[in-house]
C-alpha cells in the first residue's frame, strides 16, 4: 500500500511534465505551421518580391530559418508568463478576486534579487566567482526575490483585501489597483532614495549571456544556426522545476488539498477544522514566491528593469490566465505558453510580413485581442468549466 | 454535567432576531433532535454552536468549555463535528481527498488511515467510489460522505443538519439506520430533522422549536405521544 502511494505521488510529479511539454509541442507547431502558410502566401506579393530582391532569399526560406530561434524565445517568456499567471490564478481559485497588484509583487521580486547581485557586484564578489559561485548566487538571488515577494504579497492580503473579505466584489478589485499603483510609486521611492535611480541594470556575470550551439544546418543558399542562450535554458528550467513542485504541493500534499477544499467551500472547509484565513494567507505565499521568482527570472533574461517593469508582464499573465480558464492552473501553465509563443511569433514575424510597416513594437496587439475575444467568445476559458454561481 | 449546553442563546441571521434565548443540552451517548418547521431556527442553532454566526447573547458550552465566542475551526478542534445542510461535499476533491479533510486535524497518518477504514466499514459504497470526485456522486451517497466525513473528526458530539433531505424513502430508512447505529457505538449525536417521525423514533430526547424559542422538550417517546407535536410535525389528526 506504502509503496503504491509513492508511485502515485511521483506520476503526481510528473504529469505537469507531460502537459509542458504537449502544450509546448503543440503550440510550436500551430504556429510554426500557421507562419509558413503565411509566408508562402505573401511569397507570391509584393512582400515576398521586395524581400527577395533585398537578400536574394524567399520569405519561406526566411521564415523557415528564424522559426527555431522564435519557438526557443517564444517558449521563455511563454514560462515566465506561466509563473506569473499562477499566481493570478491560485488567488482567484480561492478568493473569486484578481489581486491586480500582482505586477508589483512580480515587480519586487525583480528589484530584490536585482539588487541584491548588484550589492555582491559592488563588492567585487561577482566577477571573481567561479562558476558554480556565479549560480549560486543566482539562486540566492531568485530565493531572496520569492520570499520578499511572499512576504509582500501575503501583507497586502491582511492590510488591503481581508477587511474588505465581506464586501461586495468591487471593491476589493479596486483596493488592488490602487495597491498596484502605491507599490509601483514605493519600489520609485525606496529606489531612488537608497541608489539615486529606479532603473536597474542586471549584473553580468558566470556563464548566462553564452550561447549554446545547438545545430547547423544548411538550407539552399541559408544556413540556419539554431541557438540557445544559457539564460533562456535557466529561465526555462526554474520555472518547470516551480511548476512541478506547485502542482505537487497543491495536488499531493495535505495543506494543498486544503487549499483546495477552500477554494471550493470555505464555510464547509472551516468546519473540518481548516484555518481559512491561515489557507487564504498561504495562497498568497505560494503565488507570491512565483510571481517574485518570474520577476527575477524576467531580470535575468531582459536585464533592465524599472518600477514598471511588472505592469506589462502582469498583464499578459493576467491574459494568459484567463485565456487558458482563470482559477484552472493547468489552464495557467497552458495560457502562459500559448500567449507567450504567440507573441514571439508575431512579433518576430510581423516586420517582415507587413514589410516593415508594423514591427515587434505592436506584438501587443496579439495579447489583448486575445483577451477581448477570450472574454466574448469563451469566458471560461480554454480549460475552464462554466462555474456555477456560488450562493 | 452535560457533554454540550446552551444557555439563552440569542442570534440574529442578518436582521432577523434567528433565535429568542434557546437553551438546550446534550448528554453523552445520547441522540438528541431538534424538530420544527421550516424557519423556527433549527440550522441557525447549529450554526450557531459551531462557530459560523456568534450569539448575541447566552453561553454555549462543550465538555464546560465557553465555545460561543470561537471561530469554526477552533470549535471542530474542540470536538465538535457538524455535517451542515445540503452537505457541504467539495465537489472536486475525490472521495478519499474529502474523508481526510475530515481529519485534517489528525496528524498521523496511521490514525488517518484506521479512520478511513472505519468510515469504509461503516460505508462500504463509499469504498467503490473512493477515486471518484465527490460532485459526481448521487445525493444519497453525497450524504453518506458528508456523514462520514463528519466522523472522521472524530468529535465528541456529532450534528447532522437535515440528513434525510432529497433522499428516496429507502434511503432515508438506510441513512437513519446507519445513524443509529453510530451512537450504539458510543457517538453523541444533535440531529435537525424536517422529517420529524423518523427523528422522533431514532432520538433519546428531543426538542420543538417555534420562531425560535424551544417549545416542548421531552423524551421521543413522550414526543410522539403528544397531540400537538401529532398534529403540527407528524401529520396525525
Amino acid at each position: 500500500m506504502k509503496r503504491f502511494l509513492k508511485s502515485m505521488n511521483v506520476r503526481e510529479m510528473l504529469r505537469p511534465l507531460g502537459q509542458m511539454f504537449l502544450f509546448s509541442l503543440g503550440s510550436t507547431i500551430v504556429l510554426s505551421a500557421l507562419m509558413l502558410v503565411l509566408a508562402l502566401i505573401l511569397d507570391k506579393t509584393i512582400v515576398g518580391q521586395t524581400l527577395f530582391q533585398r537578400l536574394n532569399v524567399s520569405l519561406y526560406t526566411y521564415t523557415l530559418i528564424n522559426l527555431p530561434q522564435v519557438a526557443i524565445d517564444g517558449l521563455t517568456i511563454g514560462f515566465v508568463y506561466a509563473a506569473i499567471a499562477l499566481g493570478y490564478t491560485m488567488v482567484y481559485g480561492v478568493l473569486e478576486f484578481i489581486n491586480f497588484a500582482h505586477s508589483e509583487i512580480f515587480a519586487t521580486g525583480a528589484f530584490v534579487g536585482v539588487e541584491i547581485l548588484i550589492a555582491l557586484e559592488k563588492f567585487g564578489i561577482l566577477s571573481g566567482a567561479s562558476l558554480a559561485m556565479a549560480y549560486g548566487y543566482l539562486i540566492l538571488a531568485i530565493i531572496a526575490g520569492m520570499l520578499a515577494a511572499g512576504a509582500l504579497a501575503v501583507t497586502v492580503e491582511r492590510v488591503a483585501y481581508r477587511p474588505l473579505r465581506h464586501a461586495s466584489r468591487l471593491v476589493p478589485l479596486i483596493s488592488a489597483i490602487g495597491v498596484s499603483f502605491l507599490l509601483q510609486d514605493m519600489i520609485r521611492l525606496i529606489e531612488s532614495l537608497t541608489t539615486g535611480q529606479y532603473n536597474r541594470i542586471m549584473p553580468t556575470f558566470g556563464n548566462f549571456d553564452h550561447r549554446l550551439l545547438l545545430g547547423k544546418m544548411t538550407l539552399g543558399a541559408a544556413h540556419i544556426t539554431l541557438g540557445v542562450s544559457i539564460k533562456s535554458i535557466i529561465v526555462i528550467v526554474s520555472a518547470v522545476l516551480m511548476l512541478v513542485g506547485l502542482n505537487y504541493l497543491v495536488n499531493a500534499t495535505k495543506i494543498g488539498k486544503a487549499i483546495r477544499a477552500v477554494a471550493q467551500d470555505p464555510q464547509t472547509a472551516s468546519l473540518m477544522g481548516i484555518n481559512v484565513n491561515r489557507i487564504i494567507s498561504l495562497t498568497f505565499l505560494v503565488g507570491g514566491m512565483l510571481g517574485g521568482a518570474a520577476g527575477v527570472l524576467y531580470a535575468l533574461k531582459f536585464t533592465r528593469i524599472d518600477p514598471f517593469v511588472g505592469f506589462f508582464p502582469g498583464l499578459k499573465a493576467f491574459t494568459a490566465a484567463v485565456l487558458g480558464g482563470i482559477g484552472n492552473m493547468t489552464g495557467a501553465l497552458l495560457g502562459g505558453i500559448v500567449l507567450g509563443m504567440l507573441e514571439t511569433y508575431a512579433g518576430s514575424f510581423m516586420g517582415v510580413f507587413t514589410m516593415g510597416a508594423a514591427g515587434t513594437e505592436y506584438k501587443d496587439i496579439f495579447a489583448f485581442s486575445i483577451l477581448i475575444l477570450v472574454l466574448i467568445f469563451r469566458p471560461q476559458g480554454l480549460m475552464g468549466e462554466h462555474v456555477a454561481q456560488k450562493a | 454535567m452535560s457533554l454540550l449546553s446552551l444557555d439563552a442563546v440569542h442570534s440574529f441571521y442578518g436582521h432577523i432576531h434567528a433565535l429568542k434565548g434557546i437553551s438546550l443540552e446534550v448528554n453523552e451517548h445520547e441522540i438528541v433532535t431538534l424538530i420544527g418547521s421550516n424557519g423556527a431556527g433549527k440550522s441557525t442553532t447549529l450554526r450557531t454552536i459551531s462557530g459560523m454566526i456568534h450569539p448575541q447573547q447566552g453561553r454555549i458550552l462543550l465538555e464546560g468549555r465557553d465555545i460561543s465566542r470561537m471561530e469554526p475551526h477552533t470549535v471542530a478542534l474542540a470536538g465538535l463535528g457538524h455535517v451542515p445542510e445540503g452537505r457541504g461535499i467539495f465537489p472536486k476533491l475525490t472521495v478519499r481527498e474529502n474523508l481526510e479533510m475530515g481529519a485534517f486535524t489528525v496528524a498521523d497518518p496511521d490514525e488517518i488511515e484506521r479512520r478511513l477504514e472505519y468510515g469504509f466499514e461503516v460505508f462500504p459504497r463509499l469504498k467503490e467510489r473512493m477515486g471518484q470526485y465527490g460532485g459526481t456522486l448521487s445525493g444519497g451517497e453525497q450524504q453518506m460522505l458528508a456523514i462520514a466525513r463528519g466522523l472522521m473528526m472524530n468529535p465528541r458530539l456529532l450534528m447532522l443538519d437535515e440528513p434525510s433531505m432529497g433522499l428516496a424513502p429507502v434511503l432515508v430508512e438506510l441513512i437513519f439506520d446507519i445513524i443509529e447505529g453510530l451512537n450504539k457505538k458510543g457517538t453523541t449525536i444533535l440531529l435537525v430533522e424536517q422529517n420529524a417521525l423518523m427523528a422522533l423514533s431514532v432520538a433519546h430526547r428531543g426538542y420543538v422549536l417555534q420562531n425560535g424559542q424551544i417549545v416542548l422538550h421531552d423524551t421521543a417517546n413522550n414526543l410522539k405521544q403528544n397531540e400537538t407535536v401529532q398534529k403540527a410535525y407528524l401529520g396525525i389528526e
